[in-house]
């Protein structure tokens, strides 16, 4: 009898153990990266508790991992060491790297197999999807996306007889208004210049003056273009703004700084990513306006911000559930509420259907100028080995900067070190 | 005959426990430095970035191609610069601060943990208040500069001022470290010695330049090859205050090899540069490895 009910007890222990491992849910790992100031990681941390209890098969825990750049040497490391996470958020622009270096995989068949799959692609804004190909295949899904925006302080503008309603809309007004608005204590004009910045900035240069739609890459990420004589007219700009109308500060501003110095009074106008717009609305004790980027020979801007990428080599079961997860994360309600929330642009056509994002813009109509602006913006500059890329056209803008160069030299020289760095890709 | 084989057999007992004790120390070093030491000397011929199968052997390509790139002799001429800037003003004043606590007192123990404080401190921690200090126009030092009648100079995007203010940062830093190891050499100073030279008439300037000095000997080589080899190892505040700006004037060696292993994930280039950053750090070790109890004067 003893004997019997021993062996039903272990059989009941067996049986346990069995289920309890059933039952185990799927863990993934995410990495993400926070870029702008606020509470995007507890956001992040709150989507992704709604999806796991929704999902009580899969257990995603989001490990946040400093800013982009700290992201992707946390991720390759995570590689070498074996251990990868099955998804991340890494800058749309990564993507060439992430492909060539097979960080992250093609999502097409995933895409493919999910009959929601292709519907779920078409409704993200072109102007987002635009930069997730790589060779024609689909590596990432748009996320935490933003725009460079103009920030300007209307106060300021109605102190010096301008029409606080009627921003900047060329670079001759540019250089107009902010020379007007240059005193003792205020610059007129403010664009970061450090590593990691310019290249941002310049890309909406470049691309307000290139009417012929070349800007500063190729689409396929092989060529740069950056010593036309297009683009030297903008980097000359930027020396004018600051060497000859003393109207932007000299040497190199901190991206970082420059909100402070918006809401301080100490700049009037700042080249600045949508992404802070719930900062400043929070902080700012003027009036403050949100503009389009002022044309050059045409309207244009730089997009950027980060995509979900998955991982490479990862089992089809980790795959799919990773799939699932992105598609909660940017389902409509959720990319609308994230815009929200961050300042970010929604990144689907449907989100703008929602009440909430409806309701949003009525009460900040501010918050519309970055989406109204889409249709002139284009991807930011990127190419295969994109991190070294932008350092070649960050130090010598900088050279340019600092008067080591002429904007032609300066821009000679990145042209020689970039087509130097993508030789084996051509 | 029996006794010598038991001396011997003895003495082969000591080296096996000498040994055994020795070996989870030798174990370590194997494993985090003569390994990697190896390993990088070996990647450093070879092609490899991230995604690629296997490292490429190409001998000596990558020495080659940083010897032909302008960015890595600037960066060589500010790591060298950075050095003659910070080990000597912070060992002067790492000497000139274990002098002034070198006595008793009743707050002598305050004092000596205020000076030796910002080394306790991370880099990183340092670098991030020093911007604020450097910061253009509303930093501390431009605002100081401004009340003094003169112009905001926003050190950190200067091609000039950017390392010297860097500079001054660190040896703020580094001089309290350096002074605890200059003050346990004054410490180690025979009381008797300074007695008879100021029985036979030697002054304040005298005995130091004389006898504290010359018996510091040991002490200040020591300290001088710690000096070097801590400032050869610094990137953290290079990545927290200006990412080398402005056009790579602020890039020193070491942040340099994390750029290109972990930004641009080239590890054959970032490991030809850790190659170079160890010669360097060998020379610098040099002097005081082959004089080690020879002509140095051991008090």
């Amino acid at each position: 009898m003893k004997k019997l009910l021993t062996l039903a007890l272990a059989l009941v222990l067996c049986l346990t153990a069995l289920l309890a491992v059933a039952e185990e849910p799927l863990n993934l790992t995410m990495y993400f990266p926070v870029n702008v100031g606020g509470s995007a990681a507890q956001l992040i941390d709150s989507m992704t508790n709604e999806f796991n209890t929704q999902n009580p098969d899969i257990n995603v825990q989001a490990v946040y991992t400093g800013n982009y750049d700290d992201t992707v040497t946390a991720i390759q490391t995570a590689i070498q060491g074996g251990n990868p996470p099955d998804l991340f958020v890494s800058l749309a622009t990564q993507r060439f790297t992430m492909a060539d270096t097979k960080m992250a995989m093609p999502l097409d068949e995933l895409i493919a197999a999910d009959p929601e799959g292709q519907a779920f692609v078409d409704d993200f804004i072109d102007g987002f999807m635009l930069d997730s190909y790589v060779e024609g295949a689909i590596y990432s899904i748009p996320f935490q996306r933003s725009t460079m925006v103009m920030f300007y302080n209307k106060d300021a503008f109605a102190e010096v007889g301008l029409d606080p309603e009627a921003p900047p809309t060329n670079w001759t007004e540019l250089v107009d208004y902010a020379k007007k608005l240059t005193n003792e204590n205020r610059y007129g004009v403010a664009i970061a210049l450090n590593s990691g910045s310019a290249q941002w900035a310049f890309t909406g240069f470049s691309l307000q003056n290139c009417t012929n739609g070349v800007g500063l890459m190729s689409a396929d990420g092989k060529e740069v273009y950056f010593n036309t004589p297009e683009n030297v007219e903008a980097l000359q700009l930027w020396l004018d703004l600051q060497n000859e109308h003393k109207v932007m500060a000299p040497g190199i501003v901190q991206w970082t700084d420059m909100p402070t110095q918006f809401l301080a009074g100490e700049v009037a106008m700042i080249y600045h990513t949508t992404g802070n717009l719930t900062n400043i609305k929070n902080n700012a004790d003027f009036d403050f306006g949100v503009a389009f980027l002022p044309a050059g020979k045409q309207w244009g801007a730089p997009t950027g911000g980060g995509n979900f990428y998955i991982t490479n080599g990862i089992s089809e079961e980790r795959q799919q559930a990773a799939w699932k997860y992105i598609k909660f994360m940017c389902s409509t309600e959720n990319a609308a509420q994230w815009s929200i929330d961050t300042g970010y642009v929604a990144t689907r056509n449907s989100c703008y259907e929602t009440e909430v994002l409806k309701e949003y813009y009525a009460s900040f109509p501010q918050a519309l100028v970055a989406y109204d602006q889409l249709q002139y913006a284009q991807p930011e500059l990127t190419t295969y080995n994109a991190a070294e890329m932008w350092r070649i056209l960050n130090d010598n803008i900088q050279a340019a900067v600092i008067g080591e160069m002429t904007a032609e030299e300066a821009l000679q020289t990145a042209q020689e070190q970039g087509d130097d760095l993508l030789f084996d890709y051509q | 005959m029996a006794r010598i084989t038991t001396a011997a057999q003895r003495r082969r007992k000591e080296i096996a426990t000498a040994y055994m004790l020795l070996a989870p120390a030798l174990l370590v070093m194997l494993v985090f430095t003569v390994y990697p030491v190896l390993r990088s000397v070996f990647l450093s011929m070879t092609k490899y970035r991230m995604g690629m199968e296997a490292p490429e052997w190409i001998w000596f390509s990558n020495f080659q191609r940083l010897a032909g790139n302008s960015t890595f002799w600037k960066v060589m001429r500010n790591t060298v610069a950075f050095a003659l800037m910070t080990v000597i003003p912070s060992m002067v004043l790492g000497l000139g601060l274990a002098m002034l606590v070198n006595r008793e007192g009743r707050h002598i123990g305050f004092i000596r943990t205020a000076y030796f404080y910002p080394s306790v401190m991370p880099m990183i921690a340092i670098a991030s208040i020093w911007m604020f200090i450097y910061m253009a126009g509303n930093g501390l030092f431009d605002q100081m500069l401004i009340k003094l009648g003169g112009q905001s100079m926003n050190v950190l995007s200067d091609k000039d001022k950017v390392l010297p203010a860097m500079a001054v940062m660190y040896v703020w830093r580094e001089a309290g470290y350096l002074m605890v190891f200059f003050l346990s050499g004054l410490q180690s100073i025979n009381g008797d010695v300074l007695e008879a030279a100021s029985i036979d008439g030697a002054t304040g300037w005298k005995t130091f330049r004389h006898i504290t000095l010359p018996l510091l000997a040991p002490t200040t080589l020591f300290v001088s090859t710690v000096a070097f080899t801590n400032c050869f190892k610094l990137a953290d505040h290079v990545i927290i205050m200006t990412e080398g700006a402005p056009n790579n004037a602020s890039t020193l060696l070491l942040y340099y090899i994390y750029q290109q292993g972990f930004t641009n994930m080239n590890y054959g280039v970032s490991s030809a540069l850790t190659v170079i950053m160890l010669a360097m750090l060998l020379v610098v070790s040099l002097p005081r490895f082959f004089s080690e109890d020879r002509k140095i004067h051991y008090a």
